[in-house]
């Protein structure tokens, strides 16, 4: 009886906590999956939208989640844009508490020829000289297999983006690592 | 009997169960070919590997396709539901899923109710959702790397992608995350940390350290930490002690990388044809 009653006590007594940081005039998108939280986002961004792509508040965290943060005041011509598109939150709310702040570090460590880039829980191994990706390691969401059978062995400039093909936060954070790794065999 | 549970990437989104068998480094599920690479499947390849050895059945897989729709997903969870107490598992190692709260409390749920319970390991997505949900204690066996190990000393992270910057910098600081972890009660009874050192852990503090041999390529090499897994479920359901295991395995997985002589552009699948003769020289020296 004591481990049934953990199952239903946790969510009251170790919801995430929100940071202090303020989030005045902004809100939240919600959508069904994080493929389409994904497709939002480049959406948005290609029409000169600032928005973040941010953690969900408790209420409404289900697993590999994320939502997008949009200002208020721009929230009939979001939804204008989002709708020329077919794409149709779930909900678009206020934001009544401060919100999770995906990671934003990443760690690169020199492998003789070979850089690994690594964001979040993902790294991305690429031959320095080339941009040949050459390994895909890290992360545990159903699309990393794929993402990594799709990506190894492509140049970084012709490969698709993990954001094309990815639909979970490791696919976003390989996104991460692969425009990380992009910068840097650019320099 | 050891189950793995995990989807893979080139299945439809339908639940296949069965024993597997490897045969010259393919995987053979209910006569179907799945090829082996990094996640779900390098696990498998690792712990038949292992079994074979041992002179065990091989393991009993139960996967689902899934590409991060989270369609397979859904589909193994609401199979797991309903079929897992009919397998009759000693051990029983989750792993790649899309994680979703409810669904793995139903598992659980179904996972409470067996007699005798199976020793549960879990790992990847379904080592993030066992967090999430807060039933990390339910588990018997985590095995992070270094990254997810921070993930599980942050209590406010639901996913990796979220854990604070302030754990992230705390690569050389393991044994603290460690305690954290199980502070916050988001760690399972024992932990195989992987990384630069690998920690053997259980909650009265770090058991082992193995730091040797070194082969720096192994970090860039997708699947690597699969195989540990897989290694050390099969020891554990041939019934080695948990914590003997795990070391034998993190020990196995570094000489098998040093058999294989990789560069960082190495695939898994080399290292998992080294396994046999790497695990059989820990056991021989190491009893």
């Amino acid at each position: 009886m004591k481990s049934l009653l953990k199952k239903f006590r946790r969510d009251t007594q170790k919801s995430p906590k929100p940071s202090a940081e303020g989030r005045q005039g902004k809100g939240i998108l919600v959508f069904r999956s994080t493929g389409e939280v994904i497709r939002a986002e480049r959406v948005l961004r290609a029409k000169g939208k600032q928005v973040r792509v941010m953690g969900p508040p408790p209420q409404i965290q289900t697993g590999c989640d994320m939502v997008i943060e949009f200002a208020l005041m721009e929230q009939l011509e979001v939804k204008r844009i989002l709708g020329d598109v077919g794409l149709e939150p779930l909900e678009m709310v206020p934001v009544e508490s401060p919100l999770l702040s995906p990671v934003g570090l990443y760690h690169v460590k020199e492998l003789g020829a070979y850089l690994m880039v690594r964001a979040a829980n993902m790294k991305l191994t690429v031959e320095k000289g080339t941009g040949l990706i050459v390994n895909v390691s890290g992360g545990g969401c159903p699309d990393v297999p794929y993402l990594a059978q799709e990506l190894v062995g492509q140049n970084l400039r012709e490969a698709p983006q993990p954001l094309e093909l990815g639909h979970t936060l490791c696919g976003y954070a390989l996104q991460m690592a692969f425009e990380e790794a992009m910068r840097r065999c650019s320099q | 009997m050891l189950a793995v549970v995990g989807t893979v990437p080139d299945r439809p989104p339908e639940v296949l169960e069965g024993h597997v068998s490897l045969n010259r480094e393919k995987l053979f599920l209910a006569g179907q070919e799945i090829a082996v690479g990094r996640g779900t499947t390098a696990l498998l390849a690792a712990a038949a590997k292992t079994a074979s050895l041992l002179g065990d059945s091989p393991p009993y897989a139960c996967l689902a396709g899934d590409i991060g729709t989270g369609d397979g997903s859904i589909k193994l969870y609401a199979h797991l539901a309903q079929k897992i107490g009919s397998w009759g598992a000693r051990v029983i190692a989750f792993h790649y899923i899309l994680p979703d709260v409810d669904w793995h409390n139903r598992v659980l749920f179904a996972l409470d109710a067996l007699e005798p319970r199976p020793l549960l390991i879990a790992d990847a997505g379904y080592m993030y959702v066992a967090k999430m949900s807060g039933q990390a204690q339910s588990y018997d066996l985590f095995t992070p790397d270094v990254g997810e190990l921070a993930f599980l000393a942050d209590e406010q992270a639901p996913h990796p992608f979220y854990t604070r910057g302030f754990l992230l910098k705390e690569e050389n600081r393991v044994p603290e995350l460690i305690a954290r972890a199980y502070k916050n009660e988001d760690a399972s009874r024992w932990l195989l940390v992987k990384g630069v050192s690998d920690y053997v852990v259980a909650r009265e503090g770090v058991l082992s350290v193995i730091k040797e041999p070194v082969v720096e390529a192994m970090e860039a090499i997708g699947g690597t930490g699969d195989t540990v897994t897989g290694m050390a479920a099969a020891l554990i359901a041939s019934g080695i002690e948990v914590a003997r295991a795990c070391e034998w395995a993190a020990r196995a997985n570094r000489l098998a990388g040093k058999l294989a002589d990789p560069t960082p552009a190495t695939q898994i699948g080399r290292i998992i044809e080294e396994i046999p003769k790497a695990l059989e020289e820990v056991v021989r020296t190491r009893p």
